[in-house]
Formats: structure tokens, sequence, C-alpha cells
């Protein structure tokens, strides 16, 4: 069971803004799949590695050479607030 | 003769286009007029003209439907989401470039759900998508839009994407071929991200020849993504006509409950086909695999919850709210993101959050480590794996939005092959209540070619005949 104040807690950790009908919602639709998630803890588990990628691979290096990057107006040009050195956001303090 | 060169595999069409028998420029603009003239909403944007192929092009100029994740350069790459409403990417994925270097000229992007996350094309943020063989149905998702325009010959093949079945599904229900690659296999950069580690791109064609023919084209290591490998044979075309010599295994896991009547009937029937043809049959054991859902359903929305960290409001999509930053960045993702994939990041961030991490993520992470042990004592036993493609066919648009968790279960039998990164096939092998059934062939990693022959050698004898193009 995952709780009104626990929807809260997980969403402003998300950076996800809710609103009340939502919270209400989340928290019986997370609560159901939850359930039926925690089947995996009737197995025996305790031995067992686990696996984060499915391929074995070692570090994957490449030459430290220079390389054209991509224009910067190119790159600011799909942001909805931009001047032409620097994306342009909110101030973090005001509200 | 429009409806003539639509009637053609891509694979002719290539080949007539080789030949000098069949203009590139025709041939696009035949599949043009079907796509700009659809009511499926398969399409989310579409080309005004194709370049001319190379001369002597593998892939003939043969027009090619894009998943919307794929980034292509200036063209608009919305993953399905308002949150990318008009991006358009400054560079292209290489999957689409190598397949435009062999000659396939871009047609349109597909619809799909939003990132990536549905099993019914119902989550996208451009409205569902409608099955060709019953306007009332899903396509199946996540590459809904990709598998409904092969099926209704709006495109002659498409490319799309699968983390936990978004090929293979939507292929089954839509009566086409839909291949995944071993992970690894095909480059994933520019493709928009969902679950890293299970994200893999593949085609949806008319038939298993043109599977391997675009696939062939798709493969290879790419320096922009560090996990991509050298495919370590050439993909060749199948030709298989028996399966002498040939072990397949069926699970009980992921064949027998859970498995809808009509679907069970038409596999059995495919069953007993590869008997036919010679290969030998045997019952082996994937005891984890029904544990599948579970792990996939905490590492997938994990991975993504990690991944749309990005989508902030900062740099592309539209922007909500500026009363500070934090109110933006909250706005802009409510505003942005539709119901499923706000219920996936909460989800997964919940996963991975403090106090919950080992819980949830670590166990998840043992499990596929077990899914992925049982896929390979099968293999010592069997060359491939024969199950259902999808529990059910095609259901009723608005049957499973309101209840996710029946809604995860649509990748019952889709799910533990990504898990353990191997490669899957699902090809059409009957009707159940006139709509198509697939069934899905699995192999160990980079075993396509194997793959690609049995269900060559299975698809010529059961001679499927129902994609309703016209």
């Amino acid at each position: 069971m995952i709780d009104r104040e626990q929807v809260l807690h997980v969403a402003r950790l998300a950076r996800l803004r809710l609103t009340e009908e939502e919270v209400e919602r989340m928290s019986g639709e997370l609560s159901t799949i939850l359930d039926h998630i925690e089947k995996i803890g009737e197995l025996d588990l305790e031995e067992v590695e686990p696996t984060s990628h499915v391929v074995q691979v070692e570090n994957v290096l490449r030459a430290d050479e220079p390389r054209p990057s991509w224009a910067r107006e190119r790159m600011l040009g799909e942001s909805p607030d931009a001047t032409a050195v620097g994306f342009r956001v909110p101030s973090p303090g005001a509200g | 003769m429009s409806a003539e060169i639509v009637g053609l595999t891509a694979a002719q069409a290539a080949a007539r286009v080789r030949a000098g028998e069949l203009s590139a420029s025709e041939l696009f603009d035949a599949y043009l007029e079907r796509a700009a003239a659809e009511d499926l909403n398969a399409f989310l944007w579409l080309a005004e003209e194709a370049p001319d192929p190379p001369a002597d092009a593998p892939l003939g100029g043969v027009p090619l439907a894009v998943k919307d994740l794929f980034c292509v350069e200036d063209v608009p790459s919305a993953a399905g989401s308002r949150i990318l409403e008009g991006y358009r990417p400054p560079y292209t994925a290489t999957a689409v470039r190598n397949l435009r270097d062999a000659g396939a000229t871009l047609l349109g992007k597909t619809n799909q759900d939003e990132f990536a996350m549905g099993s019914s094309n119902e989550n996208s943020g451009y409205g569902p998508v409608h099955n060709p063989w019953d306007r009332e149905r899903v396509p199946g998702g996540s590459s809904g839009g990709s598998a409904a325009a092969v099926a209704a010959g709006l495109a002659p093949w498409a490319i799309g994407t699968d983390t936990g079945g978004s090929i293979r599904q939507p292929a089954a229900l839509c009566g086409i071929v839909g291949l995944k690659p071993t992970y690894g296999a095909v480059s994933r950069y520019g493709m928009i991200s969902f679950a890293s580690s299970l994200d893999q791109c593949g085609p949806l064609t008319r038939d298993v020849t043109d599977a391997a023919l675009l696939l062939r084209h798709m493969v290879g290591r790419d320096r922009c993504d560090s996990t991509s490998l050298e495919f370590p044979e050439e993909v060749v075309q199948p030709s298989a006509e028996r399966l002498a010599g040939m072990r397949f295994g069926v699970p009980p896991e992921l064949s027998g409950e859970g498995i809808e009547p009509g679907v069970r009937e038409v596999f059995e029937s495919a069953v007993k086909t590869i008997e036919g043809l010679g290969g030998s049959l045997e019952e082996v054991s994937l005891p984890h695999s029904p544990h599948g859902i579970a792990a996939y359903y905490v590492i997938a929305p994990a991975e993504a919850s990690a991944n749309l960290a990005r989508y902030d409001g900062v740099r592309y999509g539209p922007r909500t709210g500026d009363s500070d930053l934090t109110a933006m960045y909250e706005q802009t993702r409510h505003d942005g993101f539709g119901p499923e994939v706000r219920r996936r990041i909460m989800l997964g961030t919940y996963a991975l959050s403090s106090g919950y991490y080992e819980a949830y993520y670590g166990r998840a992470q043992r499990v596929r480590t077990k899914i992925a042990e049982d896929f390979k004592a099968a293999f010592e036993r069997v060359d491939l794996i024969v199950t259902p493609t999808s529990p059910t066919v095609a259901f009723k648009l608005g049957e499973r939005t309101e209840d996710p968790l029946a809604m995860y279960m649509s990748d019952y039998c889709t799910v533990p092959m990504p898990l353990a990164g191997i490669p899957a096939i699902s090809i059409p092998a009957g009707l159940s209540q006139r709509l198509p059934v697939g069934i899905q062939l699995a192999g160990p990693a980079f075993s396509e070619n194997r793959i690609l022959d049995s269900a060559y050698a299975l698809e010529q004898a059961i001679g499927f005949e129902g994609v309703p193009v016209g």
C-alpha cells in the first residue's frame, strides 16, 4: 500500500506536479501494481547476482581526440526560451 | 498500377527497382498517396518527396516507415509525447542512417505509445491507432503505428523498438512479422530512450524475407553507442524448407495458463506444423518467466524515471509555469507527460528511492539473472523456443485503459526475452475470432539467422494470407 503522503513525496522527487484527483488515483493504481510486483519477494534470491546489463562487455574506450560538436545556435534553437548564449529559466528563488 | 506496386513485398520492390523495371519515385508516390489518405492515425508526419537512392542500392529506394522515437535530422521526432511536440533533432539515429545509406527512403514517422510505454498505442499523446483488421480494436503497442501501417499496406516495411514486446506484440496483433534483435545488435544512438538496458530496435515487415533484408542493413557496432556490438556473421536471406534436425522447446509457463483458448488453438496447430516439417519438439521449463512482468515493471520504470528526467522545459519542447524554477519543472512535466508516463515515472522513482531500492530494484535485477539462466539451460537442450506472442488477440479500444495491470499482462510472453537480451521473432500463424494470432520463436544471443530460417520454413508451410492490403 502506498499512501497519499508517499505519493506526494515521490512526486516531489520526480519533479512532477499532480492534481488532488491524480494523487488519489495514483495511490490506488501504484498499490495494485506494487502488490503484483511484491510476488518476487517469494523467491529465494539470496545467492543470486544482480544483472544490470545482459551482454558482457568490458569498458569501451575511444581515442581522446577532438571532434566537431554541434553548433551552439542549433542547440539553443530548440529551447522554449533561450538567449544568444544560453538557456533562460525562471529564478530558483522567485517563488 | 499502384495496387500492383503496393502488392509487392519490400524485397520484391527493391529487386524491381534495381532491375530498372520500377522507378523509385513511382514506388514512393504509390505509398505516399496511400499513407496521406489513411484513417488509422498510423502516421504522425509524412515526407513530401524522396531523394533518389544511390544506384544499385541494395534497398532500392523502398520507402520506410519509422517509429516517431527515432531522431531524424530536422524531422519532427516527439516519441509520441506532447513534451517533445515540435522538436526537430539536429541529428539522425544510426539505425535510420544505416538504412538510408543502403537505399531506403524515409516515408514518414509513425504513431506510438508515448515514450514506448504501452501495449495498445492508446498512450500516444497524438491519439490512438486503429487496427486495420477491426477499427474498434487496438493495433498493440508500443510500435502500433508501424505495425498498422505495414498491415494496411500504407508502408512496405517499418522499424520500431522493443523494450518488453513493443515490436513483437503489435506485429502479432496486426498479422505481420516483427523481430526484436539481440541486445546490442543495432545501435541505440538517436533512439529516444525508454529503458536503456532493454531497448532494441528492429524490423516490422510483411514477411520473414523482408525482415531479414531490413535487419541485414541495420546491424553493426556504432562508436556512438558503447553497448552496440559487431554482428558476428552476415545476416543472410532465409531459405529453409524443412526443419529436420532442429529442436524446438515449448515452455509450459508461457503457453498454457493465461493464454486465451483461440490463441492456444492456433499455437498448437503451429506446433504440429513444426513437427510436420521435421522439427523435433520437447517441453522445456522456464520456471522464472512468470515473474518476468514483475521484474520488468520495476526495471523498465526505474530506468525510465532516470531517462525522462531530461524533459524539464529547458532545452526542448514546450514549457508551462514560470513562477519559479521548481514550479516550472513540475508544471511542465505534469502538462507534457500523459497518465501512463507519469505512472511509470512514479513507479520507477519509488522503486529507486531510499529504503526501497533493494526490495524492488535489487530483487528485480536478481530475477533478471534467473530468467537469463533459465534460457541458457533451455538452449543447452533445444535450438529455439516457441510460444504464443500475445496471450490474446487484439482487444477493443478502451478495454484495458482503466486497469494498468491488465494492460501490463499483454506483455506476459514477450517480456522474458529482452530481460535476457536474446532475439525473438513473431510471425502470423492463423486467425482467431477473425483476428490474427502470432507465434514467437526465440533463440540464444546472435541466433538471428537460425530464427529467421526457421520462421521462413514455418511461414511457407502456414501460408498465412490475411494482411488486408487493398
